[in-house]
């Protein structure tokens, strides 16, 4: 599904990684963990297409990174669900609006009917913050917007970057449930975070591996909860 | 981005989800607005000249080109005898299709703008003017100055063109300027335009990143900037138009009276003309910002 084989990436005349492999199969749930400035983010970004490796391969469903037009990167964006550490909404735009903005840009708004979106709204707890604009959000209700917003399309992958940074332990929690809850539905899961509570809050519910970044590679690959 | 029928019918149609997602407000749609309404009435304004002095050129190259004019410049006791002869050699001369001589009362009406109406002709030495006109192949002039000369001698061929060709010149030259100024007009909206898309578009790095986030293509991006630029001056330029053609409308209009300044309106067909300048504007912002939503999207990447 997303296959990183032998992938360096550099920035500024310095590696930021170096000889990283990685390959998330379908339905799998993956942390990834280390230190702040590591380099999780950069892997994310790798994983969907809005990096280029500076060596080695991305394949994003089979097909090379490289080779991929801006329209097949755009394309693929619709297949992978991204929640970041900093989340950005459009401000002018509603809640419901920024959720649906993926059905929007995709050209699928009138396909879905504005009951999935209430269904969807109500999974994430934000009923009633439907015609809320983003600034009046909190910290914990921004996330889950996004993670809406990442799922709308029903992707195959959903990547998360450091998804509870800045919320309590309690929406953190509540969080990682609904990832926990994606998965078992049978999405691949991706969470960057520094979080190890986080992770072993996991162990119960998931079989979940983890991956640590340390001195520009993976080092921790393979090691289960 | 691409041109086809999809993209005409996504720039006009429009889809009202799609057009949220570019903030609505901001000072470069009023500025792209007022550039276009302000640019079209100055293009109105610059066509209207356009179209009347090529009209003007026109009349003077047609109307005076096949036509001159005799003074008999003679001792009053002489002159209806050299008129005379004037006419009869004109009646046998090659390319005249018809020649007469003005009457009092014509050549009276001539000098009133100076004299008033009320003035007698016989009390000034005033030559006696012959109309010559010439058929479709034309006379030669310088064998009829010859004859003239000969049995003639009080007569003065004038053929216009010492005075009619630097009008008709310059008739042109106005002209030439008018569509000169219209395609400046017409730079100066896509260079407006443009500054205004870039700004609207640096200024919305963040929208453009949740878009990509999302999985928006750059054509749709691009289509999003597109269509609200483009139907901001086409809007802008209609409300130009308009108020240049009302304002066209009310000009003087032109009489036999008149000098020539007056008549600078449009005539006839030529009313059809100004309502091609919105739809000029809109190609115009719809080049203008696709170039700069692609230059832009591409150094965003």
């Amino acid at each position: 599904m997303i296959e990183l084989e032998n992938v360096a990436y550099s920035y500024g005349g310095g590696e930021l990684l170096s000889d990283i492999s990685l390959k998330l199969a379908p339905g799998s749930f993956h942390f990834l963990t280390g230190p702040s400035g590591a380099g999780k983010t950069t892997l994310m970004k790798l994983c969907y297409g809005a990096l280029l490796p500076t060596a080695g391969h991305v394949r994003l469903f089979g097909a090379d990174v490289r080779g991929l037009s801006r329209d097949d990167i755009a394309g693929i964006r619709r297949r992978v669900g991204v929640v970041h550490q900093d989340v950005q909404f459009l401000d002018h735009m509603s809640v419901t609006d920024n959720i649906g903005l993926s059905l929007t840009v995709s050209g699928r708004h009138a396909e879905t009917s504005g009951g999935d979106l209430d269904e969807l709204m109500s999974w994430v707890g934000l009923t009633n913050r439907a015609a809320a604009l983003p600034p009046e959000l909190s910290g914990g209700e921004r996330q889950r917007a996004a993670l809406a917003r990442a799922v709308i399309m029903s992707p195959d992958v959903v990547l998360a970057d450091e998804p509870t940074g800045n919320v309590d332990w309690e929406m953190s929690q509540r969080l990682l449930r609904l990832l926990i809850e994606l998965n078992k539905m049978g999405k691949t899961v991706l969470i960057a975070t520094h979080d190890l509570s986080l992770i072993r809050a996991t162990k119960a519910h998931v079989q979940a591996r983890v991956l640590r970044i340390a001195n520009r590679r993976i080092q921790l690959a393979g090691a289960d909860l | 981005m691409k041109f086809g029928v999809s993209t005409l019918r996504a720039l006009f149609v429009g889809d009202h989800h799609a057009d949220r997602v570019v903030p609505p407000s901001g000072f470069t749609a009023q500025l792209t607005f007022f550039a276009a309404a302000a640019m079209a009435f100055l293009a109105v304004f610059a066509l209207a000249m356009s179209l009347a002095t090529g009209r003007l050129a026109n009349r003077w190259g047609e109307e005076l080109a096949r036509s001159a004019t005799i003074r008999i410049v003679a001792p009053m006791d002489q002159r209806a005898a050299q008129t005379q002869a004037a006419l009869r050699i004109l009646d046998t001369t090659k390319g005249v299709a018809q020649a007469r001589a003005l009457s009092d009362a014509e050549q009276q009406a001539l000098l009133a703008p100076w004299f008033g109406s009320n003035f007698a002709l016989d009390a000034l030495p005033v030559p006696r003017l012959i109309e010559v006109i010439e058929d479709k192949d034309g006379m030669d002039p310088a064998g009829l100055r010859l004859r003239l000369a000969a049995e003639v001698p009080g007569a003065v061929l004038d053929d216009h063109s010492r005075w009619r060709a630097p009008l008709v010149k310059a008739a042109s030259r106005l002209r030439l300027l008018g569509w000169l100024s219209i395609v400046l007009i017409a730079a100066t909206v896509a260079a407006m335009i443009t500054l205004a898309a870039n700004a609207a578009l640096a200024a919305n790095a963040q929208v453009i990143a949740v878009l990509r986030l999302v999985g928006a293509t750059d054509e749709y991006i691009a289509l999003a900037f597109v269509r609200r630029f483009t139907l901001r001056a086409l809007s802008g330029a209609a409300v130009g138009t308009v108020l240049a053609m009302i304002a066209v409308f009310f000009l003087p209009s032109a009489s036999e009276a008149d000098g020539f300044l007056t008549g600078l309106g449009f005539q006839g067909v030529h009313w059809i003309w100004p309502l091609i300048i919105p739809i000029l504007a809109g190609v115009v912002a719809f080049v203008a910002t696709g170039a700069a939503a692609r230059r832009t999207l591409k150094e965003l990447t």
